[in-house]
């Protein structure tokens, strides 16, 4: 579950028609359970649903052994655009990309996005594999499994190679994954965590080759979100024994957790689903921006139930200041970063605690 | 002490210059006048320009964004919207921005430019042509703004604050859209925060406009950001490359180009008109100053013997000049500055000549060009007064203590070869070619021919007043006609002043005479029909082909026929010319085209195209050429055959005629500009606009005037005159100018000859017959000066009508004789020359006459 997805339903509001023949609207295929996911098929492109995304986050490790983190995000959304619109310019389905870097001596993300209405090559999605363009970014999977990206601007620049070593972990019941109390809203949802990166970033003009381990969540869905739901805290982790944990709670104004669920996949492969009921998160520590003025609970206590025994992890950031400000091309500000658990490294996202995400 | 013992002192130059001002300070006030008005003229008409051209480049660029350059189509059809990512992915460009474009009407009112565009490019591209939507943001959006359906939104648009303006709405009411024929309905979804004041301009989503205004497939323009550090010149040729017959690169360089190229023949031309009136303004300070060192030949001769140096007297009159001219320029700049901003508010940008309008711009005030129009004011009076100086200072003391009047020997025939030498040099200059698409030479030939009759004045006047030696008018015309044979050079500096004005104004008004008789006979030439159609704001798409159906069927019609007039771009150097559909019958083309010569024989199977005459001097085609058009359309080839040449003052850029169904065929495009119509005979012709009206979208309805061909013609010949407003007060300050030079030259001779007409009394002359002298030798002199004003206006103006007028306008036209006018002109002269120096006389005699005697010491 991912930081622009539930917002990305905001394109696709109706507009109020004025002309005297009211729009045809697109309908929306619904997500339910029971459909069998096929790859590399489910790689590619669902343009028939609402919303989908190709995000990838990970820890990358320089030569001179440093850890710096990174994602990189395609995301996919069908508008509410006139289905009559003849134009190949009709903006039918709008592809948008952000790319991140966290490097702790910067101190802060660099970042940089794309956005362009799909058409004419320039901005494509495949729905035989996973094979995105958008303007100069790009992300594509071979007949081997291995994905390669390019992404980043002025600042930074990534190309990186990702090679999975294990299957693909199905979330939720065999890749459908429930976000509210009502069975619709939901998602197909896979990932691919243990990922091996290797490749090459860029910045002030020198490329510089790492290695490390990432994470890839795919996620298509047409209706998703609980009304009531201001935003969520998502995390991630790649173990060091091979096991791999996603976890996530919807929060409601007050805080509380509107639904929550994940799954534990343990280093031989057993996978372990996650009811709202197992899944806790418990703050520790805040960090207040200056930039926005928004405290964000970057550290956290995770408690997870797995079978009768409970574990806890201690969440704790790269470093504090992660938060991703893309106001200034339009976007929100939400928490995006590199963080530690015991015996594994990850991802966690923090959305909502700027303002309500608006849906 | 500045100067030695040769020299005269600073002190003493000084005085004497204001000693002599003070002794007649009307001549120097006339002088330093002259030179002003001249000055003021052309640094008005040069600040106008300047304001003018850059309000126009900026209604340019607010439509074109700040892109760094852009592929723009050659017709408002478009090119194939396939292009775009071919110039998209080629190296070295960073973003490029897909744009369509087309004129709107809104609420059937107010025309503007709607632009079509993809905002996730725009942005990257021309961030000024993004809408800031206007929405309340108590919560953040997870995807940028432009995403939303607010931008993205099929009905919603947004609009420049000068267009809220002149609908007096705001965001969020509804407006009704008018463009390609079709009118929808869009909500103000925000303004145009980047788009410069003053400029109307509406931008909707790129897809919204090509699906619901039948644009699909199609694009105007891609604006186009270079990779930072990109080989710009190698990504341009590139480009180039990529690019189908019907679309062209442009940039600001090639904008601007064509901007200058658009009104600079009329800019120049003004330019020449004003610098004309800063001639004249020499040769007035030239007889002012000659006159005054006449009159202090003895003064001068005096302080020769008393060892001044010949360098020192010379530098004395010089610096006098200097002076004058140095008030006269520095009044003339102030005088300018006022001009400029009264002519602004007034007249418009253009100065009423119709190229930018709708817009009034603000004075831009040039530094550089008011130092050198001062310059060139200081430069005049001192070119006039290098003469009477060299003449000072060369002056044999001796004879110049005793006489005071016309040094020059009477039985010597004035020179000629000097003035014969310019009148050939004016001559040959006229049959130069234009340069960079200016007649430079034509000028410099109006500016020789002008020197060459100024110079052969002396000769004239002594050719004119020959035959009157021996006819007798009673003592004072006997006097008169022997005092102006005796001293020509007098005569003729009083002359030159009269003619320099004079002739200019004669010829031009007999260009414009001309002109304007020509553009009458050819309005009724292209007027044939009863009522012409015309839709507000240039919208070259307004008429749909059902509403022509329906048009077609309103009772009372005999015929109508519509027409298409769109602009083309043949030459990025050029401004683009317009392409004309209109029913043609290739057989008889001449039936609605004013043809010079006849059409030729069309070859089997070849698209006839007709040009206009501005077009054949613009492009290298001429009758009976192939040319290719840049449309791209059904059928393939759009190859024409130039069948014939037809006169159109109406489009100076020039103007490609074909047949309607020839138009439809290449391009596929039915929609129509304006139309013609012809009434059933008895046919109620009051009725017929609402009957129309009826039958057309409410719209366009409200957008649509009909105006009967009469009344087009007398509109035609309005503007006509309108922009020659200008001309015509120049015409008017010259002829005021003239009479002024007139009058001072008159007055200060008169006063120069106190001592002879003392004389004259001595020997009995009465002092009526005195007085009479005077007036007789003023109307001689006037007469001589109509003479050769008008002589030499009708060469000057056979220049301007066979040299400068086609090589800046690319027009032709015969000339006609305003009769008229030289009869009011040559009356006003001689009664104005003769009434001067009556008075001067009058006043010259009121003293006695022995002290008038006696000044002979």
């Amino acid at each position: 579950m991912r930081a622009l997805k539930w917002a990305l339903a905001l394109i696709l509001l109706a507009t109020i028609g004025h002309a005297a023949d009211t729009p045809v609207l697109p309908n929306y295929a619904e997500v339910r359970p029971g459909v069998t996911l096929s790859f590399p098929r489910d790689h590619g492109a669902h343009p028939e649903f609402r919303t989908e995304w190709w995000y990838i986050t990970g820890w990358l490790d320089t030569e001179d052994g440093r850890s710096v983190g990174f994602q990189v995000t395609f995301f996919r959304t069908r508008t509410s655009t006139d289905q009559r619109n003849d134009s190949a310019f009709a903006p039918k389905q709008i592809l948008f990309a952000h790319a991140a870097l966290s490097d702790p001596q910067t101190g802060h993300l660099l970042h940089d996005q794309r956005i362009a209405r799909e058409g004419f090559g320039l901005a494509q999605a495949s729905m035989a594999d996973m094979d995105v363009t958008l303007n100069d970014w790009t992300l594509k999977r071979d007949a081997n499994g291995r994905m390669t990206t390019h992404a980043g601007g002025k600042d930074f620049a990534l190309d990186l190679g990702f090679t999975p070593t294990q299957p693909v972990m199905l979330e939720g019941e065999e890749g459908y994954s429930r976000k509210g109390p009502l069975p619709a809203q939901a998602s197909h949802y896979y990932s691919l965590p243990h990922l091996l990166v290797s490749g090459t970033v860029t910045r002030n003009g020198r490329k510089a080759a790492v290695k490390g381990t990432a994470w890839l969540d795919r996620e298509w869905s047409s209706a998703y979100l609980a009304p009531g739901a201001v935003g969520w805290d998502w995390a991630g982790f790649n173990f060091d024994d091979g096991g791999a944990l996603m976890a996530f709670r919807i929060r409601d104004a007050q805080g509380q957790a509107l639904w929550a669920g994940g799954s534990y996949r343990d280093a031989k492969g057993a996978l372990t689903h996650l009811a709202p009921g197992d899944v806790a998160f418990a703050p520790v520590r805040r960090w207040h921006s200056p930039r926005t003025g928004t405290d964000y609970p970057v550290e956290q206590n995770l408690s997870v139930r797995l079978g009768p025994a409970t574990k806890e992890w201690r969440i704790a950031p790269l470093f504090d200041d992660q938060e991703l400000d893309s106001r200034a091309g339009g976007g929100p500000v939400y928490w995006e970063g590199a963080a530690r658990v015991h015996g594994g490294r990850g991802y966690l996202e923090l959305t909502g605690y700027f303002k309500p995400l608006k849906m | 002490m500045a100067a030695d013992m040769c020299g005269l002192s600073g002190v003493a130059t000084r005085w004497m210059i204001a000693g002599e001002w003070r002794a007649h300070p009307a001549r120097v006030i006339l002088a330093a006048l002259a030179i002003a008005v001249g000055v003021a003229l052309g640094f008005a008409v040069h600040l106008i320009n300047a304001s003018a051209l850059n309000e126009f480049s900026r209604a340019v660029r607010t439509v074109n964004g700040d892109a760094d350059f852009q592929v723009h189509a050659r017709t408002p059809l478009g090119f194939e919207e396939a292009l775009y990512p071919k110039l998209a992915r080629t190296p070295g460009i960073a973003a490029a921005s897909p744009v369509v474009e087309l004129p709107a009407s809104i609420d059937g009112k107010v025309p503007l430019t709607l632009l079509g565009i993809d905002p996730f490019r725009a942005g990257l591209v021309t961030p000024n042509l993004m809408g800031r939507p206007v929405a309340a943001e108590t919560t953040q959006t997870a995807a940028p703004p432009s995403a939303t359906d607010n931008a993205l939104g099929e009905t919603s648009i947004f609009l420049s604050q000068a267009a809220l303006l002149a609908l007096n709405k705001k965001p969020g009411d509804e407006i009704q859209v008018s463009a390609a024929g079709q009118t929808l309905a869009f909500t103000i979804a925000g303004t145009l925060p980047g788009v410069a004041e003053g400029q109307r301009l509406a931008v909707v989503d790129i897809a919204t406009a090509q699906w619901r205004l039948n644009r699909l497939g199609r694009l105007q323009r891609v604006d186009l950001k270079f990779v930072e550090g990109a080989d710009e010149p190698r990504v341009r040729n590139a480009l180039a490359a990529l690019l189908p017959r019907d679309a062209e690169i442009v940039n600001e360089t090639t904008q601007e180009r064509r901007t200058d190229a658009l009104s600079r023949a009329y800019r120049v031309n003004l330019d020449m008109v004003a610098l004309m009136a800063l001639l004249t303004g020499g040769f007035l300070a030239f007889s002012a100053q000659a006159l005054s060192v006449a009159r202090r030949r003895s003064q001068f001769a005096l302080l020769r013997v008393l060892g001044v140096q010949r360098r020192a007297l010379l530098f004395q009159v010089l610096v006098e000049g200097a002076v004058v001219g140095g008030i006269g320029a520095a009044l003339g700049l102030g005088a300018g500055l006022f001009l400029a901003q009264g002519a602004l508010s007034f007249l418009g940008g253009d100065l009423g000549g119709g190229y930018f309008s709708g817009t009034r711009p603000q004075l831009i005030f040039a530094p550089g060009a008011a130092l050198s129009f001062f310059g060139l004011g200081l430069l005049a009076a001192l070119i006039g007064s290098v003469l009477p100086a060299r003449q000072a200072a060369q002056a044999q003391p001796a004879i110049a203590l005793k006489d005071a009047g016309d040094a020059a020997d009477p039985r010597r025939a004035p020179g000629w070869r000097i003035a014969l030498a310019l009148l050939l040099a004016g001559a040959v200059c006229a049959f130069l070619p234009a340069i960079g698409g200016l007649p430079l030479f034509g000028y410099i030939s109006v500016a020789f021919l002008l020197a060459g009759g100024v110079g052969a004045m002396p000769l004239l006047a002594r050719v004119l007043l020959t035959p009157l030696q021996h006819v007798t008018f009673g003592v004072s015309g006997h006097l008169a006609s022997k005092h102006l044979w005796g001293a020509p050079s007098q005569a003729a500096i009083a002359l030159c002043g009269i003619v320099a004005s004079t002739s200019l104004m004669i010829a031009m008004a007999v260009m414009v005479w001309s002109f304007r008789n020509s553009v009458d006979s050819w309005l009724v030439q292209i007027l044939p029909a009863d009522i012409y159609l015309r839709v507000e704001g240039d919208d070259y798409n307004a008429f749909a082909p059902d509403v022509q159906q329906r048009m077609a069927t309103v009772p009372g019609l005999q015929s109508i026929h519509f027409r298409k007039v769109t602009p083309l771009r043949l030459s990025p150097d050029q401004p683009p010319i317009t392409l004309l559909a209109e029913d043609i019958d290739p057989a008889n083309p001449s039936a609605l085209l004013p043809l010079i010569g006849s059409s030729r024989p069309i070859p089997d199977g070849a698209i006839p195209v007709w040009l206009s005459e501005p077009a054949t001097w613009l492009y290298p085609y001429r009758a009976g050429d192939y040319m290719d058009l840049p449309l791209s359309g059904a059928s393939g080839s759009t190859r024409v055959f130039v069948a014939g040449i037809w006169r159109d003052y109406g489009r100076q850029q020039g103007t490609v005629a074909m047949a309607s169904p020839d138009y439809v065929r290449l391009t596929g495009d039915r929609l129509r500009s304006d139309a013609a119509i012809s009434l059933k005979p008895g046919a109620d012709s009051a009725s017929l606009p609402d009957a129309m009206r009826a039958v057309m979208p409410p719209s366009l309805a409200g957008r649509v005037s009909f105006v009967p061909s009469r009344d087009l013609r007398k509109l035609s010949l309005q503007i006509f005159d309108r922009s020659f407003a200008v001309t015509y007060l120049l015409e008017a300050i010259a002829i005021l100018v003239g009479l002024a030079g007139v009058a001072a030259t008159f007055s200060a001779q008169t006063l120069a000859r106190t001592k002879e007409f003392g004389m004259l009394r001595h020997i009995g002359v009465l002092k009526r017959q005195i007085v009479g002298m005077l007036a007789a030798e003023g109307a001689l002199l006037g007469s001589v000066g109509v003479v050769a004003g008008i002589g030499l206006g009708i060469a000057i103006s056979q220049v301007l009508i066979h040299v400068i007028n086609p090589q800046s306008f690319h027009w032709t036209m015969e000339t006609r004789l305003p009769f008229v006018l030289f009869a009011t002109v040559a009356v006003a002269l001689v009664a104005a020359s003769a009434g001067t120096a009556l008075i001067a006389g009058r006043r010259a005699l009121s003293g006695d006459a022995i002290r008038a005697v006696r000044e002979d010491w």
